[in-house]
């Protein structure tokens, strides 16, 4: 809530509010003639018992905010209670005053332009009590819903990072239980590579960004992997500057844009596949190209993106609000996917 | 003593089925390929009786090779996780075996292999193709050579007899489906059918002229003129949202 209506502030604006009211009612009781007595007693009475009404009234709508619709009991609940003030203003004359007092006559000819003011007053109070606290529920209701949708977002980007593709866990499997019998020593290690990727994948879930350095290591043994199981036909070459390893980038993400690449690659072409991955640093940020050979008689260029990229694109989207962070191009039968990681 | 025939892009997959049949008198293995293209052509000169067959594969996949096959033989898919697909195929093919599978398992698909017969596996296929990932290109053959034609690139379709002709910037093939068929598998990409004999690839519709009593043309910017009967006009006009 904003500090100009905090609790305590409101209060003061309020008790000032009634008393420049009273003193208001008692410049003007002065000016139409009346003892000094006389007015301070009506405009103190007065303005005390309204004051004290109004606030009470104010303070139920902290619990219950009216709807729109309701609106019009609001106004209704006000002219009775400045009905009620009035004949404990009554009450308070008959106390404090002898009977057949003449201000008592006076009482009974201004009855309506009191209940008019008292109205206004009254009235304008409540719609102000009443905007404050409609705002401060809305204000909370919008905080609960930002709250809502940043979980959401949390458990859409858990689950986009854990995306494993089956394809290549049962494939790897099955290259282990071959070689299992043909070079178990291979097995072996293949199995280690496999375990240490699967690892990564849980592992560095946790965390929001990671150092490129980290993120190759985990690149290069998926691609240890990967050239197992397609043999001689799977070439790579990364390619990334010293001194741009320490650069931080989110995790997961260098390697489903590779995978998609050896996947459109592999499954484009017959022959060897070359895929190469460069970082550039530009002043827009970290740039990661990727590119993979393509059969341009086969891929409808309009389409020609692969299928891989969909959720990249929106795990950089939910973690940067930006949709432009990857884009592809084709070039001499190369694809070429580019991937900005803000700075 | 059947010939059997290894069709796996992954070196080590084909080497596990080597290395379980290894003293087995029954099967002999005559080939090994790496990919569609290559099974194809292996299947054609070597007639083997029975196929190892991986699903996922470069350039065509597993299903599309079958659909160029004319050869009667026995299937025995192997495949790390289509199994949904080759369920299409659960009474005609002989068996399915998911990756890594053990050697009981492999053993336990060879013995079906007396049990079953050589399936005519054209058929097969449309089914199995269709559950299967949104198809966006169509393989066919012209003469030996085998043509993988992106849906993008299809002008339209005309019913010829038992077999769809296919009109592409390339020229003109024939397959051997349904019309059914292709209606329903283009429908994602905005084909629709206009005529009992027509599928027109909207995108290259420029016009649409009355013609006689309650047909209509479309004219596609490449300059073909097709018949729109009185349903394929509403299809046409559902589909363009005029």
């Amino acid at each position: 809530m904003n500090s100009l209506f905090s609790e305590k502030k409101l209060l003061i604006y309020f008790e000032a509010w009634w008393l420049l009211v009273m003193l208001m009612q008692f410049w003007i009781l002065r000016q139409s003639g009346f003892d000094n007595f006389h007015s301070l007693a009506d405009s103190v009475i007065s303005a005390l018992v309204l004051g004290l009404l109004s606030f009470l009234f104010s303070d139920t709508m902290k619990y219950y905010v009216p709807r729109k619709e309701k609106y019009g009991y609001v106004l209704g609940a006000a002219l009775l209670i400045c009905l009620a003030w009035l004949g404990l203003v009554w009450v308070g004359f008959y106390i404090l005053f002898p009977e057949g007092d003449p201000y008592f006559d006076f009482l009974k000819k201004s009855f309506g332009i009191r209940l008019g003011a008292g109205f206004l007053l009254l009235s304008s109070q409540i719609m102000f009590s009443l905007l404050l606290y409609s705002d401060k529920d809305q204000k909370e209701m919008e905080e609960r819903k930002a709250e809502a949708d940043r979980l959401n977002k949390e458990a859409e980007l858990f689950k986009l990072r854990q995306q494993l593709q089956p394809h290549f866990l049962f494939n790897s499997l099955n290259s282990i239980s071959s070689l299992i019998i043909s070079n178990p020593d291979r097995a072996r290690v293949m199995l280690q590579q496999l375990s240490d990727f699967l690892r990564g994948t849980v592992r560095r879930n946790e965390e929001i960004l990671v150092p490129l350095e980290e993120e190759l290591a985990y690149l290069e043994l998926y691609l240890e992997i990967e050239k197992v199981r397609f043999g001689h036909r799977l070439q790579t070459r990364l390619d990334c500057a010293e001194e741009l390893k320490h650069y931080t980038l989110p995790p997961l993400l260098l390697q489903p844009v590779v995978e998609n690449a050896i996947k459109f690659g592999l499954y484009d072409t017959t022959g060897e596949v070359l895929i190469t991955l460069k970082v550039l640093h530009t002043e827009k940020g970290l740039v990661i190209r990727v590119t993979n050979p393509y059969d341009p008689e086969t891929v409808a260029p309009s389409k020609g993106t692969g299928f891989g990229l969909a959720s990249i694109r929106r795990r950089l989207f939910l973690l940067y609000s930006r949709n432009d962070l990857v884009s592809t191009r084709e070039a001499d039968s190369l694809f070429v996917t580019e991937i900005l990681i803000p700075s | 003593m059947k010939r059997a025939l290894i069709i796996d892009d992954e070196p080590l997959a084909r080497d596990i089925i080597r290395e379980y049949l290894k003293g087995n008198e029954d099967i002999q293995i005559i080939d090994e390929c790496a990919d569609g293209f290559e099974g194809v052509k292996a299947i054609q000169q070597l007639k083997p009786d029975l196929i190892f067959l991986d699903i996922q594969m470069p350039k065509i996949n597993g299903f599309e090779m079958l659909e160029l096959i004319d050869t009667p033989l026995q299937i025995i898919f192997t495949t790390a996780f289509d199994e949904h697909a080759i369920r299409a195929f659960d009474k005609n093919a002989v068996d399915y075996l998911l990756k890594p599978f053990s050697k009981a398992r492999f053993y336990q698909a060879l013995e079906k292999l007396n049990q079953n017969v050589p399936a005519p596996v054209k058929e097969l296929t449309e089914e199995a193709s269709a559950s299967l990932e949104r198809q966006d290109r169509i393989v066919v053959k012209e003469g030996s050579r085998i043509r993988v034609i992106p849906v993008a690139r299809i002008r339209y379709m005309e019913a010829a007899d038992d077999y769809v002709k296919i009109v592409t910037d390339e020229g003109a093939f024939l397959k051997n489906r349904t019309m059914a068929f292709y209606e329903k598998a283009l429908n994602a990409f905005r084909f629709v059918r206009t005529h009992r004999s027509y599928i027109v690839n909207t995108h290259l519709i420029t016009r649409i002229e009355p013609y006689e009593k309650e047909m209509h043309l479309v004219i596609l910017s490449t300059g073909e003129r097709l018949p729109v009967s009185k349903s394929g006009y509403a299809r046409l006009r559902a589909e363009l949202g005029i």
